[in-house]
């Protein structure tokens, strides 16, 4: 990101705060949480404490950083190294990237770019450098993926971990995936091994197959369709039907132990909710904070009350639409406020702001 | 802590008060250890030592019949004493380990079997004294909320006890009477143990010297004698061949091998080679973190190595037979 890039993008980000500062949630005791932020071509600024939202609103405005991060936990002393803070608790959190999903359109809304001279691999980089960055443009078949993991991950905290919707507040990275914050009050005091378990039971690893009534003397009472929790989950995967259930209990008996095992390896790739198991267990993290603007694509972390009408590329869009020309490099096409854009091939070319940012903030297009 | 009767105070003589007890029944320290009348408390005080860490089988209490309360709770009194007098610390922690055991099978008889919401109650406010976890009764299941069993469970190496294997609905875990007691374990040898830590140790009483003399020699037996082996475990292994090969390790990978090697007694200089093939090895910053792992920067806080627990969640897991038993990566390959 060149000095110019930086100069705009300062300009929309002074725009933004000035005029969706409401939107950041802001939790009520401030003061506890550990504060950072990021601003472009600069290293990471944290250990900060801030006494009240009218701080928060003047740091934002004075330093308009490209990246805001709050802690998950809460601390007697925020402001003092990470060993003397006092650590007190921490919202249970989880990520889910699409990254990490593995899809299959993935690399065709990838564009690979070098990390030594900026530029798109194969278009204008005459580097030999081995040093790779993919990065991923928007597209719908992932965050449908996604969006799909976070109701599995939903089904489990309401139905199995007795999560009250009031206290799980899903939001849009802003980026490529999801955050889901639990603010559930049982949970806070968590250390991280104990979260790690959680982790384990959302991802639906290391299932045992005797937990589903599968014995090594072959004896079997498979779990039925109308059972809760994992079982539950199980039988409807596996059988889908009452009807259905006898044949296939018959045939897995016949398998026999070793096989069903083995089928059990597969659940968390079929059943589990995907997430990301480093941010749930780290108690420590300083995270996206819910309403700022994502430094990876200049959207916004947007809270999702309707998951299966948000649409991420426009309800998340909120830099301006004010004309800008930018040199732009990026093979491959993308959407934003249903309008599409590229592909270009080191093209100067008009556009909005706020599609101007995202390549920026992406390292695909410079301010001319 | 409820007031229990004395069927209670039998099965359970830790929740009894020495200081109360021993003036309550007319005795003196001295008397328990001198009297010829009480030369069955001293034996069986010994024996609930001798027995149960020598041959590690369960003490059996007796609570029925009259005499059973003064004998069960005077010969635990008496064996706390001797232990005290014996400094036997080794003898200290089993005996609490197989005196929980012992209450662990009556309480979950009184979990299974209570034939009265009474016992029931009784039972579950003892569980609620010693470990502070409220259990509900919900057709033949008592429930605990996942939290509460998670703080305990985490203890335990059996994967059956990971939640994923448990019954979960509602927030709440379904568990037999068995595992709701078993779960408790560690609270009860840690109440037992706070105990006799916490008990004053008397004088050296004529009567007692012999069988303090016999306890310090047991204990002797248990100094364990440790072995440690040059291989690394299959984790770490791994994440050598990894870098060896080239090939991306992520960062937690790193960040466990860097904390082994240095709790191995590494040094930075001498981890820093491991991560030359890296793809993105930059030495500068390797050194960077590398010292800051091992305290040398930063807060000054050397990191260890993680547990095999949350290796496992983060995909670094790659167990083999040797494994079992491990925790913790440093633990791998050490005999005792």
């Amino acid at each position: 990101m060149n000095s110019a890039d930086e100069e705009f993008i300062s300009q929309c980000l002074r725009k933004y705060y000035y005029e969706y500062f409401g939107i950041i949630n802001i939790p009520s005791k401030l003061n506890r949480y550990e504060f950072g932020y990021q601003k472009p071509n600069s290293p990471m600024i944290r250990h900060i404490q801030l006494q009240d939202a009218a701080e928060l609103r003047s740091t934002l405005m004075q330093e308009l950083p490209l990246d805001v991060f709050l802690s998950s936990a809460r601390y007697l002393f925020p402001s003092l190294p990470m060993a003397e803070k006092e650590w007190q608790d921490a919202d249970l959190i989880f990520d889910i990237d699409a990254k990490d999903l593995n899809l299959e359109c993935r690399p065709s809304h990838t564009v690979q770019v070098c990390a030594t001279c900026g530029k798109v691999k194969d278009k204008g980089c005459a580097c030999d450098s081995p040093q790779i960055k993919d990065v991923s443009v928007t597209c719908d078949r992932c965050m449908d993926a996604s969006k799909k993991e976070v109701k599995k991950l939903l089904d489990i905290l309401y139905g199995d971990l007795g999560v009250k919707e009031s206290q799980a507040e899903v939001y849009f990275s802003g980026n490529d995936g999801f955050h889901i914050h639990v603010h559930d009050l049982k949970f806070l005091n968590l250390n991280s091994l104990e979260r790690s378990e959680l982790v384990d039971y959302v991802m639906c690893n290391g299932m045992l197959p005797e937990s589903l009534g599968m014995k090594k003397s072959g004896a079997t009472s498979l779990p039925q369709l109308t059972d809760a929790g994992w079982p539950g989950r199980f039988a409807h995967h596996m059988f889908g039907s009452k009807t259905a259930r006898q044949q296939k209990i018959k045939k897995i008996t016949a398998d026999g132990y070793a096989r069903f095992a083995d089928t059990l390896k597969g659940l968390p790739h079929t059943l589990g909710a995907c997430i990301d198991p480093g941010v749930t267990t780290d108690v420590r993290r300083i995270f996206r904070m819910p309403g700022t603007i994502n430094g990876k694509s200049g959207m916004t972390k947007m809270a999702c009350t309707d998951m299966a009408k948000f649409n991420p590329y426009k309800d998340a869009v909120l830099i301006n639409d004010s004309t800008v020309t930018v040199n732009a490099s990026c093979p491959i096409s993308f959407k934003l406020m249903n309008k599409k854009f590229g592909p270009y091939n080191n093209k100067d070319v008009d556009m909005p702001s706020y599609a101007a940012m995202y390549m920026m903030c992406k390292g695909l297009a410079h301010k001319v | 802590m409820i007031k229990l009767g004395e069927a209670e105070l039998a099965k359970y003589p830790f929740l009894a008060d020495a200081g109360q007890h021993l003036p309550e029944y007319g005795f003196t320290l001295e008397q328990l250890a001198q009297d010829p009348d009480l030369v069955v408390v001293r034996e069986k005080a010994f024996n609930r030592i001798y027995t149960t860490t020598q041959t590690g089988k369960i003490y059996k209490s007796d609570p029925k019949g009259s005499t059973a309360l003064p004998l069960e709770v005077l010969s635990f009194i008496l064996a706390i004493v001797l232990l005290k007098q014996s400094r036997a610390n080794f003898l200290i922690k089993k005996f609490a380990m197989q005196e929980a055991r012992g209450a662990e099978r009556f309480l979950e008889r009184d979990l299974g079997q209570g034939t009265t919401d009474i016992q029931i109650e009784t039972t579950r406010k003892i569980i609620w004294d010693l470990a502070q976890i409220k259990i509900s009764k919900r057709d033949r299941y008592y429930v605990i909320a996942v939290p509460d069993y998670l703080r305990r469970a985490v203890l335990f190496q059996a994967r059956e006890w990971k939640l994923i294997n448990r019954q979960v609905r509602d927030g709440w875990v379904y568990l037999n009477p068995h595992e709701t007691v078993r779960l408790i374990r560690q609270e009860l040898v840690n109440y037992i143990s706070d105990k006799i830590s916490s008990a004053a140790t008397p004088p050296m009483i004529s009567g007692l010297q012999d069988m303090v003399d016999k306890l310090i020699l047991l204990n002797s037996k248990f100094q364990p004698q440790i072995a440690y082996s040059d291989k690394n475990p299959p984790c770490v292994q791994h994440a050598i061949d990894t870098l060896a090969d080239g090939k991306n390790l992520s960062h937690a990978g790193r960040f466990m091998l860097a904390t082994f090697l240095l709790s191995r007694g590494y040094n930075v200089k001498e981890i820093a080679p491991y991560f030359k093939n890296a793809p993105d090895y930059n030495e500068s910053i390797t050194l960077y973190q590398l010292n800051h792992l091992a305290g040398k920067s930063g807060n000054n806080t050397q990191y260890a190595c993680q547990s095999c627990a949350k290796l496992k969640s983060a995909n670094l897991c790659y167990a083999t037979s040797e494994c079992e038993g491990v925790r913790n990566p440093m633990q791998f390959g050490v005999k005792r």
